[in-house]
């Protein structure tokens, strides 16, 4: 598994408002739609991306063929594909990189493509893989830990309360508990 | 920050300033269940969509911070807490096999997980078959295509045996299967399996964790590590029926098996833990270093001095130089071989009933990890149904003498031992 910093992912789920999620499931039981429904939950707007169910909706968002189709702004391209298919999608969002501004290519959990990482940083992209947004966000706000998983983290002020996710959104911004 | 210290996780991990109240102490939630904010939410939570409570069966904000330290002591990515350490090794196992399957275990473990794997789990069709926990390579020789995994304990209780965890972790991943170690006796101040390479940890918290000899819980703590694709654990990598066909390999990658063990085994099992037992035990922990240092300090003392006591026959201790289990000893736990153990009493049956009847400081009980002394005669007690010579080849002869030496201080304990073995 990559190893990140905690502060890198922390700015990347700061800073990034709008995700274009490729591979993005209308099967409430996959995956791409656990993370997609909290991710929205949190106040990202999101964007999913599959061509199967382009012109649907998936939790209330209108479904894109491709990221081309996708319109401007898109900070993050959350892959939720295989990882052989990550090149071809790292291709389209550099086509489409200044027209979206993307600053940051997420590849999901078990998704690994170095060959596609590494034309994206060629670019000037920040690029995560075999990482969970959904995980991360949980893992650094401290909600994760509701189920028992190590943080690695020892926090000694009180956060702010866990809501459906109001509060949490104002600790992941940095505001002070 | 990732790199605190084992005193420091000891005091702090999974524990933050509540966020309700600020109380610093982790509040004991007393309660059944957790309101949804909508339907919404109460779908989401059932679906597993977002973290969150549900109903302390489940999972429970006290019980989270327990479970959440001691997957940072251990080293580990996800801890769940269960009601007791044999409830531990029923949800770890639940997990992994279903009928006809088989693991492959150490005969050296406790009494009450042999009899739990012999006769318990064989009425669910999981079968046992016993290796030789001093000897790796006994593990390789009991393997089947039904093996689904290895378990040993780290020193196995009550024969202060040291196991060669590094050596049967890579007979088990040879083998494609996880390597689960019970800590108990050695807990992660001393050892830390999933450095040697251990999949899954578990704990009878009852024990050194908990610490005070007050309240019953278990652990299990999963690695992250271990790859269960390939079709041999149908329950992490196959659709589930119970969440509508989700992969729970799939979904939660590395903390997959400590997930599956809490929202599949614990959740329909049922043995969930006590809050107020998951605070004593977090109370406990944050002393573990002192302690568990002062009872290895204190059990090595004691050792040494019965060994050259007159009504003595022989000393069981892993941290005497002439033991059997000295090198790996050194390898595997050099700040101490734990505080259990066992010696052999001149006189035999009676001389050992005599001694545990005469003794004023130490109490006799079936426990261990207490900050108390403990002894045992388990021939006259916790074995006594068995014939002599099925007695002997359980590890409890007649002269065997079982001691749980706790934080009193030595002198104290030799001196109770003295006025005994006088009387015996």
């Amino acid at each position: 598994m990559p190893v990140y910093p905690d502060d890198l992912i922390k700015s990347i789920l700061r800073s990034v408002k709008v995700i274009a999620m490729v591979g993005a499931s209308g099967n409430e039981m996959r995956p791409s739609y656990f993370a997609m429904k909290y991710l929205l939950d949190k106040g990202y707007l999101i964007h999913p991306v599959n061509p199967g169910m382009a012109g649907k909706e998936i939790l209330g968002r209108k479904v894109y063929a491709s990221l081309r189709e996708v319109p401007a702004p898109a900070d993050m391209v959350d892959i939720f594909r295989a990882s052989d298919a990550a090149p071809a999608i790292v291709d389209e969002a550099l086509a489409e990189k200044d027209r979206l501004g993307v600053k940051v290519i997420w590849m999901q959990l078990g998704v690994v493509n170095e060959e596609a990482a590494a034309k994206a940083r060629e670019a000037g992209l920040t690029v995560v893989m075999d990482r969970c947004p959904k995980i991360e966000y949980g893992r650094l706000s401290g909600e994760i830990s509701w189920v028992g998983v190590n943080r690695k983290l020892i926090d000694n002020r009180k956060p702010l309360l866990f809501g459906k996710g109001g509060s949490l959104k104002r600790v992941m911004k940095g505001e002070k508990s | 920050m990732t790199d605190y210290g084992f005193d420091t996780l000891s005091v702090h991990a999974g524990a933050q300033p509540d966020p309700a109240t600020g109380a610093r102490a982790t509040p004991i939630y007393q309660t059944t269940a957790f309101v949804f904010e909508d339907a919404d939410h109460a779908a989401a939570l059932f679906n597993l969509q977002v973290f969150g409570n549900i109903y302390s069966r489940i999972m429970n904000p006290t019980n989270a911070v327990l479970e959440e330290r001691i997957a940072a002591l251990e080293g580990g990515r996800a801890g769940l807490s269960v009601a007791s350490g044999h409830a531990a090794q029923l949800v770890a196992l639940h997990t992994l096999m279903g009928p006809g399957d088989e693991i492959v275990a150490a005969r050296q473990l406790y009494g009450g997980s042999i009899n739990q794997f012999n006769h318990s789990f064989a009425k669910f069709d999981w079968h046992v078959k016993w290796a030789d926990g001093t000897k790796p390579d006994s593990f390789k020789a009991a393997l089947s295509a039904k093996t689904k995994a290895m378990f040993i304990e780290s020193i196995a209780n009550p024969g202060g045996i040291v196991t060669d965890i590094e050596a049967i972790a890579k007979i088990a991943h040879g083998a494609g299967v996880p390597l689960i170690v019970d800590n108990t006796l050695a807990t992660p101040y001393l050892i830390r399996p999933f450095e040697w390479g251990a999949d899954i940890v578990l704990h009878s918290a009852t024990k050194f964790l908990g610490g005070h000899g007050n309240s019953m819980a278990g652990l299990i703590v999963d690695g992250g590590k271990f790859d269960w694709g390939g079709g041999k654990y149908p329950t992490l990598s196959e659709p589930c029926p119970s969440y509508h066909g989700m992969k729970l390999w799939e979904t939660f990658g590395d903390m997959a098996y400590a997930i599956a063990c809490r929202v599949l085994a614990l959740r329909d099992l049922g043995p969930a833990l006590s809050p107020m037992n998951a605070f004593l035990v977090l109370q406990g922990i944050e002393t573990l270093a002192l302690r568990m240092q002062k009872h290895c300090d204190n059990a090595l003392a004691v050792a040494r001095w019965l060994k050259d006591h007159p009504k003595v026959a022989w000393v069981n201790y892993a941290g005497l130089e002439d033991n059997p289990s000295y090198a790996l000893h050194a390898k595997y736990c050099p700040k101490g071989a734990g505080s259990v153990f066992t010696f052999g009493v001149k006189g035999g049956y009676e001389a050992g009933m005599k001694l545990v009847n005469s003794v004023r400081l130490i109490s006799h009980l079936a426990n261990i990890g207490d900050t108390r002394s403990l002894i045992i005669h388990p021939a006259s007690t916790t074995h006594r149904q068995l014939e002599a010579a099925d007695r002997a080849r359980a590890g409890a002869g007649d002269d065997v003498v079982r001691l749980s030496i706790g934080i009193e201080n030595a002198e104290d304990i030799v001196a109770d031992l003295d006025q005994g073995l006088e009387a015996a």
